[in-house]
């Protein structure tokens, strides 16, 4: 599945990780992650993020 | 080096410190500022010429009469921005006008910011990258993008000839002082308002600061020059070894009992955890809301292994002061302690159950149910703070020894 990076802190997110501290469960795509979800690096928004390899 | 040099401001033979010292400075965001604070920048003359930061913006003038004391303002070829906060590029419009040959030299996002903050339409500006390097004759300047240590934008910029790494507000301490160096001010202090200055501001980014260490682990360092307070030239291992404490967020077999109260009773109530916890051999700390501010409070819960959070319930909520410490504290993302909740009410005990869910919101090991007292504090229920007190005290031991 597609990797994101935060443009701000270059926090990846990989779906196959999930975040399950913030209640992301591992094996979620990136688009399904709720609208609310932050980098839980920097605490940038889900818009900030950008595909990665 | 002779007394006076020593004592001076310089770095290197034709690096000196050209920045301004806020004396008076109290309020910093919200951060108290008890010791004033200093803006860093440094003027690099080579064959080219390159200013290294610049300060906030109403000591624009101090800055340029600290620049036109050592070169002619038209012969500046370089302006470096590590960071476009405006404490340190609030000068910027200023000090681009006053030196008409000088280009801007930033990486993409702090261009973006700067953007952002000010017209810089008539700016040359000079976008680096990563590990870029510019020649200045001898020297050279190298750029190391630090992204979170502060801001996205943020870089620190290096200069191998002379192993010198300026290292933005890495490593600051906000810490007005007429000294420029580490070994002219007691260690005790500069250490101290270091620890201040990591956890009001940079507690939350541990991780790209623990990952940015270990890049600049690579670099041969002699001397660090931050954006605030005092250049590290001497105690160099002991703020890279604190930084290291401090990025783990190690913790100490330390208890913090912080509260706020109406009638004391909430206050008898953490009198009796803070002597539980005292009495049981950890060091523990009483902490009103209302009469220790929040940097200070931030401070100690970076090293604080158990957080013992009380509050009365006010207007069917927790009193406005724990909130707002509470709130500054949950951004400042501790992680890794345990604690619990206290307080005493009159009707409804609503403020425990917020404080747990404060807790919980920051991630903190919930150790026990909320210790509750309907209006003041019988001696059962004092022995039940002192008995969890004592138990918060155990449970710190555990976590300083690197136990769960």
């Amino acid at each position: 599945m597609q990797k994101f990076v935060c443009d701000a802190c270059g926090w990846v997110y990989d779906p196959a990780q999930g975040d399950p501290e913030n209640g992301v469960a591992p094996g979620t795509a990136f688009a399904d992650i709720p609208d609310d979800w932050v980098c839980p690096e920097c605490g940038a928004g889900k818009d900030q993020f950008s595909p990665t390899d | 080096m002779s007394e006076p040099e020593k004592a001076g401001h310089v770095l290197k033979e034709g690096i000196d410190w050209v920045g301004a010292v806020d004396w008076t400075v109290r309020d910093f965001h919200g951060y108290e500022t008890s010791r004033g604070s200093t803006y860093n920048a440094y003027l690099i003359r080579d064959e080219k010429t390159a200013l290294i930061d610049t300060v906030k913006a109403p000591f624009a003038a101090e800055l340029l009469a600290n620049v036109s004391a050592l070169a002619d303002l038209a012969k500046v070829d370089y302006v470096v921005c590590n960071h476009a906060e405006p404490d340190h590029a609030g000068s910027l419009p200023t000090v681009l006008a006053a030196c008409p040959n000088a280009e801007l030299v930033c990486d993409a996002k702090c261009r973006d910011a700067l953007g952002l903050y000010h017209d810089t339409s008539g700016w040359r500006i000079h976008v680096v990258n990563d590990g870029e390097t510019i020649r200045l004759g001898r020297r050279t300047l190298q750029f190391v993008q630090t992204p979170m240590v502060h801001w996205p934008e943020s870089m620190f910029t290096y200069v191998p000839e002379d192993k010198l790494l300026f290292s933005m507000d890495g490593f600051g301490q906000h810490l007005a002082t007429s000294a420029r160096f580490d070994d002219l001010v007691p260690l005790d202090v500069v250490l101290a308002e270091a620890k201040t200055y990591y956890a009001n501001i940079l507690m939350l980014y541990g991780g790209p600061i623990g990952r940015t260490l270990q890049a600049a682990g690579g670099l041969d360092i002699e001397m660090i020059a931050p954006s605030h307070g005092v250049i590290w030239r001497t105690h160099l291992d002991a703020i890279l070894s604190a930084y290291a404490d401090w990025v783990a967020m190690k913790p100490a077999a330390k208890v913090l009992v912080i509260y706020d109260t109406m009638w004391k009773s909430t206050e008898a109530m953490a009198r009796a955890i803070c002597d539980g916890a005292a009495a049981a051999g950890a060091e523990a700390k009483l902490l009103h809301a209302r009469a220790t501010g929040g940097t200070v409070i931030a401070t100690e819960v970076l090293d604080a292994a158990c957080l013992a959070v009380g509050s009365p319930t006010l207007n069917a909520t927790i009193m406005p002061q724990m909130a707002a410490v509470l709130t500054y504290l949950k951004g400042l993302r501790p992680h890794g302690k345990a604690g619990l909740a206290f307080g005493s009410y009159g009707w409804g005990a609503n403020a425990t159950k917020e404080l747990a869910e404060y807790l919980t919101a920051m991630k903190v090991e919930v150790v026990g149910e909320p210790l509750v007292s309907q209006y003041a504090p019988n001696a059962a229920t004092l022995d039940g703070c002192r008995a969890a007190g004592a138990m918060l005290a155990e449970k710190a031991r555990h976590l300083a020894a690197g136990n769960t």
